[in-house]
């Protein structure tokens, strides 16, 4: 294996990560609120659609991407509104969500099918980017750079900063939470909020960067893997990182395994990512204690407040 | 979603009596699409077919479709649903819709129902299919003459009947040309999902492959050979806007004629369940134009497409050896239909090993 195949395999990983790195930070802060919203495949499409369209309407990707966070956070809002303020169930919400994030996708995309997308360029940092092997990292895509910078960001909000800390509070308990004074709804809402612009973005990848083009369902499940990623991360972002970077590296390895001929049954192969993923996260979160303290105690109940 | 609303407005133009009078005596005639009706590829091109019924036949027929019908328990489903809601004639055209419809078939008798790519058929279902191998014969010509490493990177679904005959006939025609050649598979397991192809033609080309092709419905790999200054073939449908400077050619499905044969095969009541299998000859499918290749490549790309054509050339024509190295056919003589659509065995000089 030469050092441009692996330079290649590993830059393979990380565009096939970003995507569920996206999506699954911003569905753990979501759910860190108390908030489970299984709209996340339908934010993404809907932020793959509208950054598409914005993007070659306008001529311009970075455009596009803040059109995409702006649907994403559209969808969450409405989200938002249904559970939060009239107090729906988060469950069926959220799945009405998907569906409804699918269609309409389909819907405001028919007229971008078939039309070739612009792409976004890599930025290279000089001199680090010359470095071997390691250079690749500072030879990525801008929205790369962002979804890690989001990833510290929210690590560093939740548990280092006073908001971090309320938002924590209300997901744990939002009647403590509102005796103490905080706005239960507010902070969901921003949370929600929080979690479509992440899903906006990592459609707006997948329609932008990854594959330049809009099609129908484009996202192709991967709203679903982001979810699982945040439940077997134990909520916590350092692990959901992990978890994206092992789930794409997989996917990406099991195929490099299919084109060496490897004779291993490809069913076998094509399912090892999500294996892999479940086994080596259950593995590193067989700390219950640990795992108790990192899942929001108030998921998905509604909280209404009783004054 | 366009769809639930047409049907709604339809519904609601009917109750409150402005729909057309003529409503009942018109020929309904319904699709199910395994993928977005614009995917820019397969099932797209079944919709330009149903585009096209609607075009020639005008007022006598209408038309409905449903789309991204996963195979399996969901297209009994959808396809009951289809039956009950008056199509007299129903295409399904994907091959894992085939024990549905055989199913649904069976408790709606008087309604036709047409299955694309299958083998198994029914008095009220008839099967159709393009021989596609033909077009992936050309292509593994080109491929052989266009590679400058020797290796072609096959990108594919799932290990069924069709699959494997492209694959083996895109080899024959390669190996035509260069008997060394090599083509590296991965299945990517599913029909659709424009990221995990993209992975798949990286992998492909990381590891050597200077060409690619697909048995997948989107573009994006043609796109990722683009973006390295590599070269591809489209499948299903042209898709050289997606990749100006990579594509080849692309196997271009036209079902259109066939559907329009069919529907008016019911309209004046002549329709049968057949088993129809056409070929280049039969304008089925086509060859996009031939880009981005040097003259004498085309010619000779064109060549063996007038040779198909004429019937002169048979890819499958032996002595053809399985990948175990026995005879599969004796030299002169080609495979006949039944062998080809229950193909499970590669041709000698593929390296991958078939998933069971």
């Amino acid at each position: 294996m030469t050092a441009l195949m692996l330079e290649g395999i590993l830059l393979t990983i990380i565009t096939a990560a970003t995507p569920l790195l996206f999506a699954s930070i911003g569905e753990l802060v979501t759910e860190r609120s108390g908030v489970l919203n299984l709209g996340v495949e339908g934010m993404m499409a809907m932020g793959a659609v509208i950054g598409f369209a914005v993007a070659h309407t306008t001529g311009n990707v970075a455009l596009g991407v803040v059109g995409a966070i702006l649907a994403g956070m559209a969808m969450a809002a409405l989200f938002g509104v249904v559970t939060l303020i009239f107090v729906a169930n988060q469950v069926a919400s959220g799945l009405a969500l998907t569906l409804f994030g699918l269609g309409l996708s389909g819907l405001i995309g028919d007229a971008f099918v078939g039309v070739p997308g612009a792409g976004l360029a890599r930025v290279s940092i000089p001199v680090l980017s010359d470095l071997p092997v390691i250079g690749l990292l500072f030879r990525l895509d801008p929205l790369t750079y962002l979804a890690i910078a989001i990833t510290i960001g929210v690590s560093w909000f939740l548990f280092r900063m006073r908001g971090g800390l309320i938002l924590r509070a209300v997901g744990d308990s939002h009647t403590s939470a509102h005796a103490l004074g905080y706005s239960v709804i507010r902070v969901r809402f921003m949370a929600v909020l929080f979690g479509g612009a992440c899903s906006g973005l990592a459609g707006a990848y997948l329609s932008l960067v990854y594959t330049p083009q809009w099609t129908q369902a484009m996202t192709a499940g991967r709203g679903w893997i982001a979810l699982a990623l945040v439940v077997f991360g134990t909520w916590l972002p350092r692990r959901v990182l992990v978890g994206a970077l092992l789930f794409g590296g997989v996917s990406i390895l099991q195929l490099h395994a299919q084109a060496l001929g490897v004779g291993v049954p490809s069913q076998f192969l094509s399912a090892l990512p999500y294996l892999t993923t479940i086994v080596v996260l259950v593995i590193i979160s067989r700390n219950r204690a640990l795992v108790r303290a990192n899942t929001p105690a108030a998921l998905g109940q509604s909280f209404v407040p009783d004054r | 979603m366009k769809h639930i609303l047409t049907a709604a407005t339809a519904v609601i133009a009917l109750t409150i009596g402005i729909g057309s009078a003529n409503a009942a005596d018109k020929l309904k005639a319904c699709w199910m699409y395994v993928g977005p009706h614009n995917d820019g590829g397969y099932s797209e091109g079944h919709n330009t077919g149903r585009l096209m019924v609607e075009k020639e036949l005008g007022d006598k027929v209408e038309t409905s479709y449903v789309e991204s019908i996963a195979e399996g328990p969901d297209a009994e489903r959808a396809l009951e649903r289809l039956a009950r809601s008056g199509c007299q004639i129903i295409f399904s055209t994907s091959f894992g819709f085939m024990d549905p419809t055989i199913k649904v078939a069976a408790k709606f008798p008087d309604v036709k129902f047409e299955h694309a790519t299958g083998f198994k058929s029914a008095p009220n279902v008839g099967t159709y299919n393009a021989r596609f191998y033909e077009g992936r014969y050309i292509a593994g010509q080109i491929a052989a003459k266009q590679s400058k490493s020797g290796v072609a990177g096959y990108i594919v679904s799932f290990p069924i009947p069709e699959v494997v005959m492209g694959i083996n006939s895109f080899m024959l025609g390669a190996q035509s040309i260069n008997p060394d050649f090599k083509i590296k598979v991965v299945w990517v397991n599913s029909w659709f999902d424009p990221a995990k192809e993209a992975d798949a033609a990286k992998a492909l080309f990381d590891q050597g492959a200077d060409i690619i092709t697909q048995h997948t419905d989107s573009p994006a790999p043609l796109q990722i050979a683009q973006e390295r200054g590599l070269h591809g073939f489209g499948q299903a449908h042209d898709m050289y806007k997606f990749a100006p400077k990579a594509q080849y050619t692309a196997i271009v499905d036209t079902w259109g004629p066939y559907y329009v044969k069919r529907v008016n095969a019911v309209l004046d009541g002549t329709w049968k369940a057949e088993q129809i299998w056409d070929g280049l000859k039969d304008g089925i499918m086509e060859m996009a134009d031939y880009t981005n290749l040097p003259d004498d490549v085309v010619a000779s790309a064109k060549k063996t497409q007038a040779e198909i054509e004429a019937g002169t050339l048979h890819p499958f024509k032996g002595p053809i050896f399985k990948q175990d190295g026995t005879e599969a056919i004796g030299e002169g003589k080609v495979l006949d239909d039944g062998t080809l659509l229950s193909m499970n065995w590669y041709v000698k000089g593929i390296d991958d090993q078939l998933p069971k």
